[in-house]
């Protein structure tokens, strides 16, 4: 997977459109409206609430996906065959399915609450798009855990093994170790995909900030505001991600080196 | 069956193994005393690195017997963990963990395998660099240390675990010329002190040094074997004469 191509330029860019378009707008709006630059202020903090709410579901969705998926990943490693193939399986289903799909099937398929004993657990709209976006997570990390698990070379197992290490104790001591390093990049990667990849739930209509964007410039009602209004959204996205791209840089960086 | 010291600590009789089609051990015998020294040498590909391989269980071997203390290898009911913390073995490659210093390199088996007290096994790792002089890199990450050096840090990693006999395979090969000496002579030490050992190598001046028997094999068996001083000079068979007339 390629890192994420953000550039300081990028925020540069999206900046300088963003101020354009606003311009631009002005030009076009009639005298008497507020300017766009006020409006979009003034929706800020709206804004702010809904794009929270994408942020805690990419933390939730990856918290859950990488708990499940190196669970998965280390099935797929298992010594026994049938854990291996049906990890495998389910692997390969949810990494090659596309996010939209699992998202409709998620909020179609799973109940608005769950009964747990006599407690009733209520299921919002946000939590089931949460779950259908830990899927590809799940199955992306799975991947990433394999990969990283057969990179590390013959001999550091053959070694553990001539000194007595039970398999559990291997894998656990020498071999995992040393995949957290070569897993974080990626991941940190499959972390900002994902945080770009939450504005998918507006489809299925979770209140996250791409929903209230829209929902802000239709009681707006001026055509002039769309285009500066969606800028300013992705600015905010770059704003989280652009820290993420940096800090992945450099820890493949420092790794690299040692 | 109980293991005496007059009995051989390691026993091979007629091992055999294939890898796919291509046949690797195809009938070696060999015995090691207690406190013997055995080099192996032969041609590349003559299938050392497996025989070393097939004593510790690392590889199976499809027929034939190797009793270590007794113990029968070829054995589907081995308990392989039992076996390898009494053989020790240094590779090529070092293959140190990486993300460990050297001290926690040497102490990793004994807590966790042994489940010795940390104070003691930390004591006792701190006397194995001492011993292949490396004290001063105890926190000394293996990247950071040259070839020789990671080399003697891996054979005080298989020391730690106080091993009955160790198993050296071409730990000299990947090293510079300038520090193969100083692994060489940490070997030499362990087998004056007594410690059984099978050695591959490539080296005919240390082999002639250091061991009691010395072993010639070519595709999968055992062309000759005898004491140094007989093997070198009067070795019977074309194969040896051809071999150590290229290497010497």
């Amino acid at each position: 997977m390629p890192a994420l191509p953000l550039d300081a330029r990028h925020g540069a860019i999206l900046t300088l459109a963003l101020l354009i378009s606003a311009g631009v707008g002005e030009a076009l709006a009639a005298p008497s409206a507020p300017s766009i630059i006020e409006t979009i202020l003034k929706w800020t903090p709206l804004l702010a609430q809904g794009f929270a709410l994408n942020i805690a579901m990419s933390f939730l969705a990856m918290a859950t996906g990488t708990t499940f998926g190196v669970a998965l990943g280390l099935g797929q490693i298992s010594l026994l065959s049938p854990v291996r193939a049906s990890s495998w399986f389910v692997t390969q289903f949810f990494r090659n399915s596309p996010w939209l799909v699992l998202l409709f099937y998620c909020m179609l398929l799973l109940p608005f609450e769950i009964r747990i004993g006599n407690t009733f657990i209520s299921l919002p709209g946000w939590a089931k798009a949460t779950i259908g976006l830990a899927l590809p997570v799940m199955a992306n990390v799975s991947e990433l855990v394999r990969g990283a698990v057969q990179s590390i070379p013959s001999g550091q197992w053959e070694a553990s093994e001539a000194l007595a290490f039970t398999r559990f104790q291997l894998l656990r001591m020498v071999i995992l170790p040393q995949c957290v390093q070569r897993m974080t990049p990626p991941w940190m990667n499959l972390y900002a995909i994902l945080t770009v990849a939450t504005p998918l739930t507006s489809v299925v209509g979770v209140s996250e900030a791409m929903t209230l964007t829209g929902d802000i410039l239709s009681s707006e009602g001026r055509t002039e505001l769309l285009v500066p209004m969606y800028l300013y959204l992705l600015l905010w996205f770059f704003i989280y991600c652009y820290p993420i791209a940096l800090a992945t840089v450099a820890i493949e960086r420092r790794f690299q080196v040692r | 069956m109980v293991w005496t010291p007059d009995q051989p600590l390691i026993r091979m009789r007629d091992v055999h193994k294939t890898f796919g089609a291509h046949t690797i051990l195809n009938g070696i015998s060999l015995d090691v005393m207690k406190g013997e020294v055995i080099c192996i040498i032969g041609t590349s590909g003559a299938g050392k690195s497996t025989l070393l391989r097939c004593i510790n269980a690392l590889v199976p071997i499809d027929r034939g017997s190797i009793l270590v203390a007794g113990q029968e290898v070829h054995d589907a009911k081995l308990d392989k963990l039992a076996l390898r913390r009494k053989v020790g073995m240094v590779f090529q490659q070092y293959n140190l963990f990486p993300h460990r210093t050297a001290l926690e390199n040497i102490m990793m088996a004994p807590i966790h395998v042994l489940k010795r007290d940390r104070a003691e096994v930390d004591a006792r790792a701190r006397a194995l660099m001492r011993k292949v002089r490396l004290d001063g890199k105890e926190n000394s990450y293996p990247g950071e240390l040259s070839g020789g050096q990671q080399q003697r840090v891996a054979i005080a990693r298989s020391l730690a675990m106080q091993p009955d006999a160790m198993l050296f395979d071409e730990v000299t090969a990947a090293l510079d010329p300038e520090t193969v000496k100083e692994v060489l002579v940490t070997i030499r030490e362990l087998a004056e002190e007594g410690m059984t050992c099978v050695i591959v190598t490539h080296e005919m001046g240390f082999a002639r040094e250091v061991a009691d028997q010395i072993y010639f094999t070519d595709r999968g068996v055992v062309v000759e074997h005898g004491p140094p001083a007989e093997f070198f000079t009067e070795c019977r068979d074309e194969r040896t004469r051809r071999f150590l007339s290229q290497i010497l």
